[in-house]
């Protein structure tokens, strides 16, 4: 596939053969793991997996957008603990709450936590890796604090915050459909509308960005709120998918989103890639957790499986840019 | 022409940086229809003139007047907003995205529900490329144009945004001929529809073709506004330069020794090309030239820091190993660079720490720095260039830029070069400090040592050297003696021109 980016190296050619690219591995992945046990073809293993992949899509549509900026967000994983326990806890007070208070309650707390981490970036000119590092071990903190080593469990919470994992609108789950939603509405929002544009721009090249007078500013305020706010709604999915709740819940995700959206073909310097990219990205590391499994496989291998694949997008997208670069300067020698 | 109402005043404008006033009481009017060239030396302040109007500078005094209305630019959407595109000398463009939607940036054709519109998109963009009489696909990524396309680009964007001032800084710098006339033929036409021009260029072949007036700046401040058709180029290079020359640098004059560097058809693809020069013992050899045209580069060449595709450096009579600088600090060579605070200092560490870095391993006993061998060595050095300073322990940053540049040459010269290689050595010093750290050089080469100096600073490379290398756009366009180097001299072979009087 980089071949063939090399050859014609447009734009579009090239997403499409990275996003190509995975659909083709997620085909064969599937088929051969298919074809090992018919089993994980079954209803049930695919709405599993795809449930699975929804928490994690919608975390990786949101980081997805902050990469494109050339800035990363690792505290998404303690935005979710924060959210869930938040929402979990004033479900079990108030169980006659709707459930788009849970939804909107756990947004907002979100949408605060991405705005603290983009105004730290961009007034405190720190380096997002660091803000966001700290502010990972800050929320989860607070977390910990807050709930004291209690957790919510599953008998605390009202029969329809938990029924909405798993109650279903014609067939598809709801939490599939939130995240096709917010998927499909970010790749929308950043392949047609000119705030996306200029959040590829300023991830192409800040200083260019600031001389074209673009509101680099509320831009980056914006897609750190962005993130923060769809971690914030998966922290709510997650409350209702588990049904238990303690201050630990989504340790450890950010490394999981971070690695779907490389692996879905986002560029770590920003510029380039696409949201529904970093959705298959989240979707192929979980057919992967869950065909290893199938297939019998130690688990330990799932980890050392998806590392290979992140060296690999990584490495693919180094090789265009050290071919464009090379052709670049022939072509510049002969003049 | 003057009849005309100026589409831009600039009035008695003045910007300083901390203590450095870069710009100084500048004024200059600019009409429709016109191409205005500003000319300058190196550092006489046309870059800050161009980061005012493009909105990134606020000038500290004085005012900018578009069509007759005083305006404040609080960022780069303001200049835009006011009709004022700038074009860098290095493109900005945004290169992953297609040359179309660079052109559109901020603001592209939308459809009834606030959506970009791509296919309205392409067309303009494919009309302003037809306007401009190029062949340019809109939806190729911007990322691998060359210098000369990515520079229509530019243009085609600020004929989008509608601008009626086009700002150029040295657009012809990275093109070739072909590729400049070019640019000619865009800029004439759109002159002729009544846009203004302000072109900044060292070539003056390009300004008498190409421009209707001229500013000239020096050291900041205003010299003259006059017709091009009333300057000889000689009038030009004349007031460009002609500072008061009173502050002299004396060189001590020494027999010059031993060859010390042979350095013979030096090349780096679209950086220079067949560079040769030699220095002996007790010479200084100054490699002047504008900004852009490769000095820097070659040193770094010479000195392992970056890599070079032919030719040799032979050093002492053997073969510098390439790209190694760790070859070349065994060899005997210490180079001095020219941006101190990020390349020639740890900030933080303190003044001895600094002074002894580059010798850490030969302090060292048994691999432990030892605090007292340390500080006699950083005392000795210090003392010796009469660095003024507080305790050898305080961090280096705490030192005025002329005793940082001290330390930074106390820390090389502590290795003991045989070939010492300075990279402006002076830039941003006081005069006193200045005169010592020339005082310091001389010295060092009636010692024996063979200096190599890049400098910007004509008098302070008539001053110092005992010859003058001219570099120009990556290849030696001259070698002066002491004898033959003038402002004048210096300046034509810089500047590519012919002697003429």
């Amino acid at each position: 596939m980089t071949t063939l980016a090399v050859k014609t190296p447009r734009i579009g050619s090239l997403f499409k053969a990275r996003e190509l690219g995975i659909v083709i591995a997620l085909v064969l992945l599937v088929a051969y793991t298919a074809i090992g046990n018919p089993r994980f073809l079954s209803g049930q293993s695919i709405r599993d997996i795809l449930l699975n992949t929804a928490i994690l899509a919608v975390m990786a549509a949101g980081q997805a957008v902050v990469v494109i900026t050339r800035n990363i967000d690792l505290s998404v994983g303690s935005v979710l603990g924060v959210s869930a326990f938040t929402v979990a806890t004033m479900m079990s007070a108030r169980p006659g709450l709707p459930m788009i208070v849970a939804l909107l309650v756990g947004i907002a707390v979100g949408a605060v936590c991405g705005l603290l981490n983009g105004v730290l970036v961009r007034y405190g000119r720190v380096p997002a890796l660091v803000v966001t590092l700290g502010t990972l071990y800050i929320y989860r903190g607070v977390t910990y604090s807050w709930a004291g080593g209690s957790q919510v469990n599953a008998d605390e919470l009202p029969p329809h915050f938990l029924s909405f994992a798993n109650d279903s609108l014609l067939g598809v789950p709801w939490l599939v459909l939130i995240a096709i939603v917010v998927v499909g509405g970010v790749s929308l929002m950043m392949r047609n509308y000119r705030a996306g544009r200029e959040l590829y721009a300023m991830g192409s090249s800040p200083q260019a960005a600031e001389l074209a007078g673009i509101k680099v500013a509320r831009n980056l305020l914006g897609a750190f709120l962005l993130s923060g706010a769809l971690a914030g709604l998966a922290g709510v999915l997650f409350a209702a998918r588990f049904g238990t709740v303690d201050a630990s819940a989504g340790t450890g995700y950010e490394l999981n989103v971070v690695a779907a959206v490389v692996v879905g073909g986002v560029a770590v310097f920003g510029g380039s890639g696409s949201v529904w990219g970093a959705g298959l990205g989240a979707l192929l590391l979980t057919v992967i957790g869950s065909a290893l499994a199938v297939l019998d496989i130690n688990q330990f291998w799932q980890q050392a499986i998806v590392g290979a694949l992140i060296v690999l997008a990584i490495g693919a997208d180094r090789l265009v840019a050290v071919r464009l670069a090379r052709s670049l300067r022939k072509r510049d020698s002969h003049v | 022409m003057a009849a005309t109402e100026a589409v831009l005043d600039v009035v008695d404008v003045t910007k300083s940086f901390g203590a450095v006033a870069a710009v100084q009481g500048v004024s200059f009017p600019l009409y429709p229809g016109e191409a205005h060239a500003l000319v300058g030396e190196n550092g006489a302040g046309k870059s800050t003139i161009v980061k005012m109007l493009a909105g990134v500078h606020r000038p500290d005094t004085g005012r900018l007047v578009v069509n007759g209305s005083p305006v404040d630019f609080a960022g780069p959407a303001d200049a835009k907003a006011a009709g004022i595109a700038v074009i860098y000398q290095e493109p900005t463009l945004f290169p992953d995205l297609s040359v179309a939607e660079n052109i559109a940036m901020g603001n592209q054709p939308l459809t009834r529900l606030r959506q970009i519109d791509r296919k309205a998109m392409r067309a303009a963009a494919t009309r302003l490329f037809q306007r401009l009489g190029v062949q340019l696909d809109p939806d190729r990524p911007a990322r691998g144009l060359s210098i000369a396309d990515q520079q229509i680009v530019e243009i085609a964007k600020a004929l989008s945004s509608e601008a009626r001032i086009l700002v150029m800084d040295e657009p012809t710098a990275a093109l070739s001929g072909v590729e400049v006339e070019r640019l000619f033929a865009v800029v004439r036409s759109l002159r002729e529809e009544g846009a203004a021009i302000l072109f900044i260029s060292h070539r003056f072949e390009e300004i008498t073709r190409l421009c209707q007036r001229i500013t000239i700046m020096r050291d900041g401040k205003h010299v003259c506004t006059e017709p091009v058709a009333d300057l000889s180029v000689d009038d030009m290079i004349r007031r460009m330069v002609g500072r008061d020359l009173s502050a002299l640098f004396p060189k001590l004059d020494v027999p010059a020794g031993d060859v010390v560097l042979e350095v013979e058809n030096l090349s780096r693809a679209g950086v220079f090309k067949d560079v040769s020069f030699t220095v002996r013992s007790g010479e200084i050899v100054a490699l002047a030239g504008l900004v852009g045209a490769g000095r820097s580069e070659v040193m770094q060449a010479v000195f392992g820091v970056d890599p070079y595709d032919s030719g040799t450096v032979r050093f002492l009579g053997k073969r510098l190993k390439p790209g190694s600088p760790r070859a070349a600090m065994a060899a005997g060579l210490a180079l001095v660079p020219e941006d101190r605070r990020q390349q020639g200092l740890v900030m933080e560490l303190s003044i001895e720490r600094n002074v002894t870095l580059p010798r850490a391993r030969k302090l060292a006993r048994l691999g432990l720095l030892l605090g007292t061998t340390e500080r006699d060595e950083a005392y000795a050095w210090t003392r010796k260039l009469q660095t003024k300073l507080g305790r050898l322990t305080d961090p280096v940053g705490t030192l005025s830029g002329g005793n940082q540049q001290k330390v930074v040459l106390a820390k090389w010269l502590s290795t003991a070069p045989r070939l010492l290689i300075v990279d402006e050595p002076t830039r941003g010093i006081d005069v006193g400090t200045k005169a010592e750290v020339h005082r310091l050089m001389s010295q060092l080469a009636a010692d024996g040592m063979a200096v190599v100096m890049v400098s910007s600073e004509l008098p302070e490379v008539l001053g110092m050297a005992d010859r003058v290398v001219v570099l120009r756009e990556g290849h030696v366009a001259a070698e002066l003696t002491r004898a033959e180097a003038t402002e004048e001299t210096v300046m034509y072979a810089a500047m590519g021109q012919k002697v003429a009087s």
